[in-house]
């Protein structure tokens, strides 16, 4: 098999296992789970091949052109290099753990059928996005990646949070699409080719005409995929979703599609200094206003969301200093600990009954009931702090190191201001991120109160590809020598400068947050808080599903609780109730877009009742009362009738004699 | 030929003429005083004198076999029929004051206008055209009844046919359906044998 | 003679007959008006036909016809008006609107009950049955 042959099987085979999965899923339930997981595994295996086949050499291509579609044409093209490769292995693996680790978790779902084939629909179009060499095939992955997102996050849709996340996920994505069509349809008509190797072939040679207005329509669809700000916002709803969802569509595929893009096209954005400042602005944004929110956060998986997007705020950091190994680098090592946090938060929201922080925090032996995922869970946060020697230790150092190699102005064509507010902005998050770590797993799992609930042991499936996981969040990093050979060649190795910062900033965070819970969680015992839904033996969709339904009535709000104890109270200070609520960009859109819309859907009804309405009656009306007033002559008189029928007779024969005789008189 | 030869002026009128005037006065005013009176009975009467009189005008136009068939037939028959028609009615002997329905105002309009109407156009086409009475006789029995017999023999017998269908049709209509219903529970098959 | 003088009395004999037939209620006196204008015509039959000389005297033996006719259509016009006294107890023209389309409701413009009073209970059994 060419490796060609194998890189188009990959897409393919999720895709023929989501159509099977869709056809079959009713009527054959025994098939469900192999045609779930197989397809994917064996995608995942392919990838794998795909990597080792492809190495560190020279890109491949590939394309072959269907039909001739007119003066742009579009191409069924492959494209694999090193970024492409490393990030389909992420991809086949984090879906394939997510796959096997929903057969467990979603066991007594009606919809897993469905579920299943949309995940591998989500999966084939991630890995087109990944391997397609063209920008219109691209956008096709791009889409059915919205289209699944939406379906999924509404799969628990009897829950209102369900319904609205799923809505909201769509329409801001798509809110993002639209620009990125226009800009893909800018850089097409700007360069002549939808290739993406033509594209970057022709700005190396020729340069763009509207660099920055492409750069800008571009970053919109990336700002709505990748979730930054400011369309970050339906990614924390999302939290709505089952959790393998969230770790497919925070770890792999969706979020990751964006900064993907971005790394395919960094030659566009770095034709435009403005762009990449935009994008620094951006990410620095992301990142610090993201990480302030999730220290506020309840809902252990919105905390998880809100460090996803701060995590891709690093990323698109690094891309705004132009270094899209560090990008990438962080990218494939966040998707492997994000997965595993997401995986593990599953395992504890079952275990505890609940997804609040703050309830966790007053039950006691969580970390008994459920040790793997609570060792893998803390190794994954550790890496999520930044702290040495796990996977995100080295690519945040990555990043950070390529910010100052901006900052102190040794890249050429990178603006100094992108790298000093990167690095400046990233130092920042680095230290918030050690701290809501730190707070998730003390609230988490030192919690002090009544024992939590005997489920019994957990699935086999969620803990083994927990420890699956596990792997690569401490041992991805060390690959940091061997990867600047796939990517541009820079090196990824910390730098001592940003690493004892980074380090040190982290340690101060954790430290810090660890003095506050000490000082707080006397508290806990004072304020009884909770609603543990404590349902044995049910699936752990179940006990997810009815602890997202039953946040919002039991703590007045989805994404925060009034708990004294919780150590992010107290640092946050008087900025906590603003960070809880995502700093109100809720409220900022629902005044900009929700209620102009209302209002001019309001106007439209009224304009429909009272205006067109009227016509519509008036048309109506007019000849009903010509009807009315012609029926007054129907009498039933005969004679009558016969008088005007005499009449009119006469008239007309009047008239014929005047015609006739030509004079009229 | 006498088609367009132009007759003596209008001022100075035959004898036939001065009746044909009078006696056409005369049938105008019972025509009027038949259609506007308000005894039932004497409408029918004032018809007698109308249909009459239109006999005499036949009689000046020299169709005599005409003006003894409309004595015959029309103040013969119809209007004894028209008078049966009033008492089977239970018509009013004495004068009714609602013998003119509500539209009486649009009826004499349209009569005046139409009156006028044609009065005008045909005045105004005939006003020189004469009648020569000279010449053979052109309605006496005679003459009539050869004309009659020798070109309008098949009209003739279809209208014989009419007048037997008319016959059949007023019998099968002015029957009580009261009787008709007794007789077809006594006797169902003969009574659907007189229907055919 | 002139011939203006028939024209003109069966013009206004026709048009007496129009009025009456527009203008009288009992449906007798309709008739009657009808026969005025059959004979108003008649008249033109006959003082066309001897104005004209012709061989065949359409217009008379017309005139015979039209006497048939009218005879004939007599007959059928009093059965048909018995018949209509007989059902509705009374031979008023006015009085037979079963072809106007009457709104809903109690105030229907026809007159008193005895014209309308038989068809009813009829229509009710048509639409019960």
């Amino acid at each position: 098999m060419t490796l060609t042959t194998t890189a188009v099987l990959v897409p393919l085979l999720p895709f023929l296992g989501a159509v099977a999965g869709f056809l079959t899923g009713r009527r054959s339930p025994g098939f469900v789970r192999p045609l779930a997981v197989l397809p994917t595994l064996a995608a995942a295996v392919l990838t794998v091949a795909v990597a080792v086949g492809q190495g560190a050499g020279p890109a491949t291509d590939v394309a072959t052109r269907l039909t001739p579609t007119g003066s742009l044409p579009i191409d069924l093209a492959l494209h694999i290099d090193g970024f492409a490769a490393l990030i389909a292995v992420l991809v086949g693996t984090v879906a394939t753990c997510v796959q096997i680790y929903s057969t467990a978790y979603l066991r007594d779902d009606p919809r897993y059928p469905s579920y299943a084939a949309l995940v591998s629909l989500f999966t084939s179009a991630m890995l087109l996005v990944v391997y397609t060499g063209d920008l219109m095939v691209l956008l096709v992955g791009w889409e059915v990646m919205g289209i699944c997102s939406y379906f999924l996050v509404g799969h628990y849709w009897e829950t209102e949070a369900a319904r609205a996340a799923s809505l909201k996920a769509f329409l801001v994505t798509k809110l993002g699409d639209v620009p990125f069509l226009f800009g893909i349809f800018a850089l097409a008509a700007d360069t002549g080719t939808f290739r993406i190797t033509g594209i970057l072939g022709h700005i190396a040679r020729d340069g763009l005409h509207h660099p920055t207005l492409i750069a800008l329509l571009l970053l919109a669809g990336v700002a709505g995929k990748s979730a930054q700000f400011p369309l970050h916002t339906w990614l924390p709803d999302a939290m709505a979703g089952p959790t393998p969802v969230s770790a497919l569509i925070h770890a792999a595929t969706m979020v990751a599609a964006g900064v993907y893009v971005v790394a395919r096209l960094l030659p566009v954005f770095a034709a435009s200094a403005a762009a990449l400042v935009v994008l620094a602005v951006m990410a620095a944004v992301t990142m610090v206003g993201s990480a302030l929110a999730a220290l506020a956060q309840d809902d252990i998986k919105r905390v998880l969301a809100y460090s996803t997007v701060g995590q891709l705020g690093y990323m698109t950091g690094a891309l705004a200093v132009g270094d899209r190994g560090a990008a990438v680098f962080h990218l494939l090592s966040h998707g492997a600990f994000k997965a595993l946090l997401f995986l593990g938060a599953g395992v504890v929201i079952h275990a505890a009954g609940t997804n609040s922080l703050a309830a966790m925090s007053r039950t006691g032996g969580l970390a008994r009931r459920v040790p793997d995922a609570f060792w893998t869970l803390t190794v994954a946060l550790l890496a999520l702090a930044a702290i040495p020697p796990f996977a995100g230790f080295f690519s945040k150092e990555a990043v950070l190191g390529a910010a100052e190699h901006a900052a102190t102005g040794h890249a050429a064509g990178i603006p100094g201001a992108a790298g000093w507010t990167v690095l400046l902005s990233g130092l920042l998050t680095a230290l918030l991120t050690a701290a809501y770590a730190t707070r998730l797993w003390l609230l988490a799992f030192r919690g002090t109160g009544p024992e939590a609930p005997d489920h019994g042991p957990q699935p086999l499936a969620m803990n083994a590809v927990l420890w699956v996981l596990f792997v690569p969040t401490v041992g991805f990093g060390l690959t940091a020598p061997l990867l600047p050979a796939w990517f541009d060649g820079r090196s990824l190795a910390p730098g001592a400068t940003t690493s004892v910062l980074g380090t040190g900033v982290a340690l101060v965070g954790g430290l810090v947050t660890y003095a506050a819970w000490r000082h707080t969680s006397t508290r806990a015992a004072r304020a009884p808080l909770g609603a543990v839904a404590a349902v044995p033996d049910v699936s752990p969709a179940v006990a997810e599903e009815v602890a997202i339904d039953v946040h919002t009535p039991a703590y007045g709000d989805i994404a925060g609780a009034p708990d004294p104890a919780d150590p992010g109270r107290l640092l946050l200070g008087p900025l906590h109730r603003h960070a809880a609520a995502g700093f109100h960009l809720d409220a900022v859109y629902t005044a900009l877009f929700v209620r102009p819309t209302r209002a001019a859907a309001t106007l439209v009804r009224f304009l429909d009742h009272a205006v067109v309405d009227t016509y519509v009656r008036g048309a109506g009306a007019a000849p009903r009362w010509l009807g009315a007033a012609v029926r007054r002559a129907q009498t039933g008189n005969v004679q009558t009738y016969l008088g005007a029928l005499l009449a009119g007779a006469l008239v007309l024969a009047i008239a014929a004699v005047l015609v006739a005789t030509g004079t009229g008189a | 030929m006498t088609l367009a030869a132009a007759g003596p002026g209008f001022l100075s009128p035959t004898g036939v003429e001065i009746a044909f005037v009078l006696v056409g006065l005369a049938t105008l005013g019972a025509a009027l005083l038949t259609v506007t009176t308000r005894q039932l009975v004497h409408a029918a009467l004032w018809l007698v004198a109308a249909l009459g009189g239109i006999a005499v005008e036949y009689l000046l136009l020299t169709a005599e076999f005409i003006a003894w068939v409309q004595v015959l037939i029309y103040v013969g028959s119809v209007v004894v029929l028209l008078l049966f028609g009033l008492m089977l009615t239970k018509a009013p002997i004495g004068p009714s004051p609602d013998a003119d329905s509500g539209n009486r105002w649009a009826a004499v309009t349209v009569a005046g206008a139409s009156a006028a109407a044609l009065v005008w156009i045909v005045a105004d086409a005939f006003r020189t055209t004469w009648i020569d009475f000279g010449g053979a006789v052109q309605g006496s029995t005679e003459v009539s009844g050869r004309s009659l017999f020798r070109y309008w023999v098949l009209p003739f017998e279809a209208l014989s046919v009419l007048l037997l269908a008319a016959l059949v049709g007023a019998i099968v209509l002015s029957r009580r359906t009261g009787a008709k219903g007794a007789a077809e529970a006594v006797a169902p098959g003969t009574a659907g044998e007189e229907r055919r | 003679m002139h011939l203006v003088y028939p024209a003109v009395l069966a013009v206004l004999l026709f048009c007496t007959g129009l009025y009456g037939v527009l203008a009288r209620r009992n449906a007798i006196l309709v008739l009657m008006s009808v026969e005025l204008m059959l004979n108003a015509v008649n008249l033109n039959l006959v003082a066309f036909d001897v104005w004209l000389r012709d061989t065949l005297h359409a217009g008379q033996a017309l005139t015979l016809f039209t006497i048939a006719v009218a005879a004939a259509e007599i007959g059928i016009g009093l059965a048909i008006v018995l018949l209509v006294y007989r059902n509705r107890g009374s031979s008023d023209i006015d009085r037979l609107r079963d072809l106007a389309e009457r709104p809903a409701g109690p105030s229907a413009p026809d007159g008193s009950g005895s014209a309308d009073g038989a068809p009813r209970p009829d229509t009710g059994a048509e639409a019960t049955a």
